[in-house]
């Protein structure tokens, strides 16, 4: 393999590397390992959920029937999209696509904010149904105060995601005005991929965030 | 070349003057010393606390302070001592000087992010020392909701947030040392050519990196608990506080391997150089280390027997900390043949680590009593449990730590400490550990409980034992340090290889060069390539100066 | 040269197989959302996971380049799912076997 250091262009290569493949690699590797770590920060809130819904399926139910469901599919829609354009992001790095590479990451910061843009109108839609768990917190019908921890564990979990995708962004903020100024090429572009991961992973969590909160019970009320 | 020397004079020590440039190092030596400074002092505030509660309880009565500034007290120790003393000593100071050095790295993994670990470590520390000034937090290092998250008035949040960030501290470390580990190594370092150090630091970090995250996301439901009053812990809201120490303890009881298994990693280089042997079966050392890392996993439910968790799961959990009792074991016994038949010098690495394998060997074995579901309700929250930890804590972990300090001084500062003095030392912190705390497991058998500051009067005598053997103690700490900071200007010049030990590390100048290796090395020989008891014995730091 | 396993190597998706993935995540989530309108019991749960499961296996295995890394990487990601299972799993069953004794549970369900 040629040395990173007859190439003409800058080299991105650290000094604790013996070549661009070995940091790439290396790169990757560990934010596999960060994820790891975020699957077992997420597992803790899911844990929590478990357990509640576990006993009281009944207001977990309840809870669930006053989302949104539209809004919930949408954004699940939203991120799937913003997903294929981060790969297609990736891609473009990796075939020195640059100016593609631009253009996706515009696209992929766009659908993020839209995926904000509607939580936001979710979350004001539960303040003014007096739904946000706390002492304003009333929930109509037999439930009662039992739904309150649904809500706990909806604002908490999506709360964290939504977080995520707050700090997801101004990374891509980062990485646009990068590559805005030539940062990446086909030879270096592990700060790309490595976000792709991350943005991945939070649209996993999503995955799972949707049908967990949205869907309960669905079949019980009928069409929403 | 002079291989005791680096070229010109240079190391990682005098590449660089200034403080900008330690501040702002990415060399992974540098910031290993940046570590054992701010470790250095934690211990310092974690020990002073300590002797608080000795002093306290030399009299039956609560004569030194309230009750409520007690549970300060404790929780004090408590807190600095697991989060900012045991957990990052040996990975952050040991692990960050030698792994990459070990596998013929020129640094870790992820420089920056090392030198990011450190300031998150310094950020959570610094917000942790706000809070005990500010009075601290009464609730045990713990947490236990619902009193902390319903009745402390205390600083909770802060606290819960210095150790969240703390947290993300040894996150990176132990990512940081995956990587380079999987990816890092030295043309024919293959896994099984890895000194047994390397191995234990893995396991180390598979246990930061899956574990830390769970007690992380945990104080922050504790803090919305407390803020918010989100439900989840507090029995009014229909929350169950039992849920909280699962969580907990689920990270929490890992965490202790993360303190344990970094000392058995220098203890098996402590052993291999001081009987000039390759440990005993290799392969089942690194494979107990893996084992224990995975294993602790599952039996945490063993700090919970009395909790009101079901009984059955009680007796899983029971079983389950049986098995993981065994790699432990298997690592004791392999320790034990290693010395069989070598050639034994007690220098004073080597009495850390003999001291190290009766003390662990101790802790363990209560360890086991405390798993045994019948046993553990008599004694749950007695001293007895107080005694089997710092047994293995303080018996098991910080006489690796010295242990490991001491063997790697020379290679660290290029200067030998003087012998007479670690002996004396070692032979202090022995005694005194053993008269502060041996007579805790009888206390607690008689059923003294933890988190008190009185006590019946017929147990003075024991509580007196204990806080002598406890000044006896501090001596053999105070010793090191001064002894340490002297050798920095006045100890003998240490070569390359004072103890000819096998390993990486000793090839290279001491201090090393900043980045490690003049040439990368090519490694052709297994780990521990002694010739048994044909090597010649370490020059030893007893040279002509000796007192 | 350093350890020989590559995560990912420079291997390039062709488009079309990102395409395809994409229109299976959105028919799979609106089958989510249709299944979740029909009563299957306790099986909703089940097929509502499946499916998750899967979507989740498509992201990982072609967005995020999982089938075209080497071992590790999988093992990783299955690893610390495998971790949360161990969590999800013996914490369930403490709550779970509370009260089988009779005596009735600590923290009985509403």
């Amino acid at each position: 393999m040629e040395s990173a250091l007859t190439t003409a262009e800058p080299t991105h290569l650290a000094h604790q590397f013996d070549s661009l493949e070995q940091q790439q690699q290396t790169a990757t590797l560990g934010m596999w390992f960060f994820l790891a770590q975020e699957i077992l920060f997420f597992g803790g809130l899911f844990m929590t959920y478990l357990l509640y819904r576990w006993r009281d399926p009944q207001a977990f139910q309840a809870g669930s029937y006053t989302l949104d469901i539209r809004f919930g599919m949408t954004n699940t829609l939203v991120l799937i999209a913003s997903s294929f354009t981060m790969a297609m992001a990736v891609r473009s790095a990796q075939t020195d696509r640059i100016k593609a590479l631009v253009r996706y990451l515009v696209a992929t910061g766009f659908f993020g904010v839209t995926f904000l843009c509607i939580k936001y109108v979710e979350y004001s839609d539960k303040w003014h149904h007096h739904h946000v768990p706390g002492p304003l917190f009333h929930f109509a019908g037999p439930m009662g105060q039992r739904a309150e921890v649904f809500f706990s564990m909806y604002f908490a979990m999506t709360g964290m995601h939504a977080l995520h995708m707050i700090i997801g962004l101004g990374l891509l903020i980062w990485l646009l005005s990068g590559a805005l100024r030539g940062r990446y090429s086909a030879r270096y572009y592990n700060p790309i991929e490595c976000f792709g991961l991350y943005w991945h992973f939070v649209d996993i969590i999503w995955i799972f965030l949707f049908p967990l909160f949205y869907l309960i019970g669905r079949h019980y009320h009928g069409v929403a | 070349m002079n291989p005791h020397e680096s070229a010109a004079g240079t190391n990682y020590l005098n590449a660089e003057l200034g403080l900008r440039s330690w501040l702002l190092t990415k060399d992974h030596k540098r910031i290993a010393i940046l570590y054992l400074l701010s470790v250095s002092f934690f211990f310092l505030v974690g020990g002073l606390f300590a002797m608080m509660i000795r002093l306290e309880l030399l009299t039956p009565a609560g004569d030194l302070m309230e009750h409520d500034t007690y549970n300060h007290v404790f929780s004090a120790h408590g807190i600095i001592m697991v989060f900012f003393f045991l957990i990052p000593a040996i990975p952050a100071i040991l692990g960050n000087f030698l792994i990459p050095i070990m596998i013929g790295a020129k640094d870790l993994a992820f420089p920056k992010l090392n030198l990011l670990s450190w300031y998150l470590y310094m950020f959570a520390g610094t917000m942790a020392l706000t809070a005990l000034l500010m009075g601290g937090v009464d609730t045990g290092w713990t947490f236990y909701p619902p009193y902390s998250s319903n009745f402390s008035h205390s600083n909770v949040v802060l606290v819960g947030i210095a150790v969240f960030i703390n947290g993300f501290s040894g996150i990176l470390t132990g990512l940081n040392f995956l990587v380079t580990i999987h990816r890092m190594r030295a043309p024919g370092m293959t896994w099984f050519r890895l000194p047994l150090f390397v191995w234990s630091q893995y396991a180390t970090s598979l246990i930061f990196v899956l574990g830390t995250p769970v007690i992380a996301i945990t104080l922050l439901l504790l803090v919305g608990e407390r803020l918010f009053h989100i439900g989840v812990f507090d029995p009014s809201l229909g929350g169950d506080p039992v849920l909280f120490q699962h969580l907990f303890w689920f990270y929490s009881h890992p965490a202790v391997y993360i303190m344990i298994l970094p000392s058995m990693a220098v203890i098996s280089e402590l052993i291999a150089c001081f009987s000039r042997k390759r440990i005993f079966g290799y392969n089942m050392v690194a494979f107990s280390s893996i084992a224990i890392a995975v294993l602790g996993f599952l039996v945490w439910g063993h700090h919970m027997f009395v909790s009101s968790q079901s009984v059955y799961a009680g007796t899983v959990f029971s079983l389950l900390t049986m098995l993981v009792a065994i790699p432990s074991a298997i690592k004791v016994f392999n320790w034990s043949f290693t010395l069989y038949q070598g050639s034994v010098s007690l220098e004073t690495p080597m009495l850390y680590a003999l001291g190290f394998i009766g003390l662990f060997t101790i802790g363990g074995l209560t360890g086991v009593f405390l798993g045994t579901l019948g046993f553990d309700v008599h004694v749950t929250d007695t001293y007895f449990v107080v005694a089997h930890f710092h047994y293995v804590m303080v018996g098991g972990t910080l006489m690796g730590y010295l242990g490991g300090l001491h063997f790697w001084w020379p290679k660290m500062t290029g200067r030998k400490y003087p012998e007479f003095w670690g002996k004396l030392s070692a032979l202090l912190v022995f005694v005194g550990f053993n008269l502060t705390f041996f007579p805790q497991f009888i206390l607690g058998y008689l059923g003294m409980p933890r988190r008190y500051h009185v006590y019946p009067p017929e147990w003075q005598v024991l509580n007196v034992m204990s806080s002598a053997g406890a000044s006896v103690l501090a001596v053999g700490f105070i010793l090191p340090a001064c002894y340490f900071l002297w050798s920095l200007k006045y100890g003998e010049i240490a070569g390359r290889n004072p103890w000819r030990a096998k390993g990486l590390e000793w090839e290279v100048p001491s201090p090393p060069p900043t980045f490690n290796f003049e040439v990368p090395p090519v490694v052709t020989e297994e780990a521990y390539n002694y010739a048994g008891g044909l090597e010649p014995r370490p020059t030893g730091l007893a040279s002509a100066k000796t007192h | 040269m350093a350890s020989p396993e590559p995560t990912s190597g420079h291997h390039i998706v062709p488009v079309k197989i990102y395409v395809v993935i994409f229109l299976a995540l959105a028919c799979l989530t609106v089958l989510t959302t249709a299944v979740a309108f029909v009563d299957l019991g306790p099986f909703n749960n089940v097929v509502m996971l499946a499916i998750s499961l899967l979507k989740t296996s498509l992201v990982v295995l072609f967005f995020m380049h999982v089938k075209y890394s080497t071992r590790l990487v999988p093992l990783i990601a299955v690893g610390a799912v495998v971790w949360l299972l161990i969590m999800f799993g013996i914490t369930m069953s403490d709550y779970m076997t509370r009260g089988w004794l009779g005596a009735g549970s600590s923290w009985p369900r509403p």
